[in-house]
């Protein structure tokens, strides 16, 4: 998330940047934002309000506030970027997180929501042994949810640093604790239903900034995608290389590839997403929500095309490739050039909006996973008060928001782009395997699940230790230390099928039986909707 | 407000073995996976088809359909299309073949709860 900071700070230094523009829109959208979580806290009284908004979300907005939670700074920044310099490629990358929800849509969401109270662990330990599975379950979220925090929080400190312009690192510090404590009040007051608002606006402003961004960049080419291609080749000194793969993924296609499954594998597997499916009535409205998000990034995605060569046509691959962000400046600067200071204020509003918006589902996310599995079911077996658990739930934002900020102070100037990935992989190899094992196999018992969640987060956490990323090359952790001893960037490859192979072996090595009306029931359930948690009414 | 309930209903008012066997549920659940599973399979393999051949067929998808155009790009958005026309195939299918059919059931189960 590093190269947020850059990419802002490319726009800033290339133009005369106006700092007090950009507080004063950043400004407006906390204002705006806090006013509606605060409304939205109102009704927050148990813990379905607190966790799962009342589950009193139409699908529509549901819709939205997934494609909120799941456009980050590295979609919007990252993928412009990608295609404005390496052109096909970043579009290549593009896809595979859209086509994964299909995964989500025809597998998992429904099916989650009519199984499930509050969190992934619901579902997984629903005909299993409680405590273990639950403690894997919870483990598995806690560490997806940190890896990709700590990302966001890296980048938060770094773009609102660059905007107000401070330099130092004392005063970065400080800006990270700042968005720190913004994330907490939004979580502690407005708990899901206010993280549910603040990610249903920046949607609107992230995907109504690209459409406008977009329409703009065609009529400058007399809305013709083949005249934008044109300008693009003309533009990039690869030259009509940019109409095909290779320039970025070419050096080593079996790293794309690994990339590939874990993006198309680890949606249906990220712990925020799923949660998300709870704040819904019913598995109807999941699976309209589910819709809608297709809908809202596949839109978005295709912008990204037309922002990405329109950049390179615009801009210039090599002013993007050569300003202090890199590839993450492509769209900030395509903003400046087409509306100036106003629209690059605006730009980085949102840019900002996606990381608080983020990092606000992921907190509550971790926190819920906390109290309600850890907590509550494991080391109080259940027997708790549920206005206890959300109290510990409320302590644990606060817990969490302290540890996100220490951490983001901490890996200020490190190089955490991998952790985004990192996080999708682990998702894919730990919690996909046991989500379709518990929802589709019948045999599927505590051992397979046990061995699956912690076999796959250990596999792809080893995987990433041994990998460039940390040893061997100018951009590796370590820097131009050691050699890696696995070849590829992402653990993928061997992560997600070792996950699948694991949650078999571990069920067919056990003889244990699990409780077969328990699982007549789940599968009852979660086809047919009965018993499912209903709305709140207040 | 409802309070918060248990996660499963009282023990001994629905035998779920038996629902579970029940040729109405065995339907809903053949209706539900015959249409899932081959979908499923059929989008991950067009997918990684598609990603396969950008990976190792680069000759191929730079090739130019029309203007600046090339296959690559159609293949891309090809991907696009396939994604949206599975999201309304399904929920076409859902709509019709399987709320009719888990409603029914959930109904009857609801009446039985309530009648226990």
């Amino acid at each position: 998330m590093n190269e947020i900071f850059g990419a802002i700070d490319a726009a800033v230094q290339s133009a005369e940047n106006n700092p007090i523009l950009n507080i004063s829109i950043f400004g407006a959208f906390v204002a705006v934002t806090l006013f509606i979580v605060i409304r939205a806290s109102r009704n927050n009284k148990t813990a379905a309000d607190y966790y799962a908004a009342g589950r009193s979300f139409t699908g529509p907005q549901n819709g939205f506030a997934i494609s909120g939670d799941y456009l980050s700074a590295a979609s919007f920044l990252g993928i412009c970027g990608a295609i404005a310099i390496n052109g096909y490629d970043g579009f290549l990358y593009s896809i595979g997180f859209l086509v994964a929800w299909l995964v989500a849509l025809l597998l998992v969401a429904e099916l989650m929501r009519n199984t499930g109270k509050f969190t992934m662990a619901d579902v997984l330990s629903f005909r299993l042994k409680q405590a273990p599975v639950r403690m894997a379950a919870a483990i598995t979220t806690l560490a997806v949810c940190f890896f990709y925090l700590l990302a966001q929080m890296a980048g938060a400190g770094g773009l609102v640093s660059l905007l107000l312009g401070i330099n130092d690192t004392i005063g970065q510090s400080v800006v990270v604790a700042v968005v720190g404590v913004l994330m907490i009040l939004y979580v502690l007051i407005g708990g899901m239903k206010g993280t549910t608002w603040v990610q249903i606006v920046k949607a609107f402003l992230l995907i109504g900034g690209a459409l406008g961004m977009t329409i703009w960049v065609l009529a400058l080419h007399g809305f013709s995608l083949n005249t934008l291609l044109e300008a693009a080749v003309a533009a990039s000194p690869a030259g009509e290389d940019i109409l095909g793969p290779g320039l970025q993924y070419g050096a080593n296609p079996w790293d794309f590839i690994s990339l590939a499954l874990a993006l198309v594998l680890g949606t249906a597997g990220l712990p925020h997403v799923l949660m998300r499916f709870y704040t819904v009535p019913t598995a109807k409205e999941a699976r309209r929500s589910v819709v809608w998000a297709i809908w809202l990034i596949g839109l978005f995605y295709l912008l990204t095309l037309v922002l990405g060569y329109g950049a390179g046509a615009l801009v210039g691959a090599e002013t993007i490739a050569a300003a202090p962000g890199g590839v993450n400046s492509a769209a900030p600067l395509l903003a400046l050039e087409l509306g100036g200071p106003i629209l690059l204020g605006f730009i980085s509003a949102v840019a900002f909006a996606t990381i608080l918006a983020v990092v606000a589902g992921l907190t509550i996310t971790a926190a819920a996973s906390f109290a309600h599995d850890i907590y509550a079911n494991v080391v109080k077996k259940g027997k708790v008060e549920p206005d206890s658990e959300v109290k510990v739930a409320r302590r644990t934002v606060v817990v969490i928001g302290v540890l996100s900020i220490l951490g983001g102070i901490g890996v200020q100037g490190q190089n955490v782009a991998f952790l985004v990935a990192l996080a999708f992989a682990v998702a894919a190899s730990a919690n996909l395997p046991t989500i379709l094992y518990s929802l589709f196999w019948r045999r599927f018992n505590t051992r397979g699940a046990v061995w699956s969640m912690y076999g796959g987060l250990a596999a792809a956490i080893i995987l990433i230790f041994l990998s460039p990323v940390f040893w061997g090359t100018e951009t590796s952790v370590f820097k131009e230390t050691g050699t890696a001893i696995w070849p590829l960037n992402n653990p993928g490859i061997v992560s997600i099928p070792l996950g699948f192979f694991l949650g078999w072996l571990g069920t067919v090595t056990s003889s244990k039986k699990e409780d077969p009306r328990l699982a007549a029931e789940m599968d009852v359930r979660s086809l047919t909707g009965f018993g499912a948690e209903k709305a709140t009414n207040h | 407000m409802t309070a918060p309930h248990n996660e499963t209903a009282p023990p001994g008012v629905i035998d779920y073995v038996a629902v579970e066997d029940s040729p109405q549920f065995r339907n809903l659940k053949r209706t539900q996976r015959s249409f899932v599973f081959p979908l499923a399979v059929a989008f991950l393999l067009w997918y990684f088809v598609y990603v396969l051949l950008s990976s190792f067929a680069g000759e191929f998808m730079s090739q130019r359909l029309w203007g600046d155009i090339t296959v690559g790009l159609v293949f891309g958005l090809g991907q696009f299309v396939t994604t949206f026309a599975i999201t309304m195939t399904y929920v076409w299918y859902a709509n019709r073949k399987l709320d009719p059919q888990a409603q029914a059931i959930r109904e009857q189960l609801e009446k039985q709860e309530a009648g226990a």
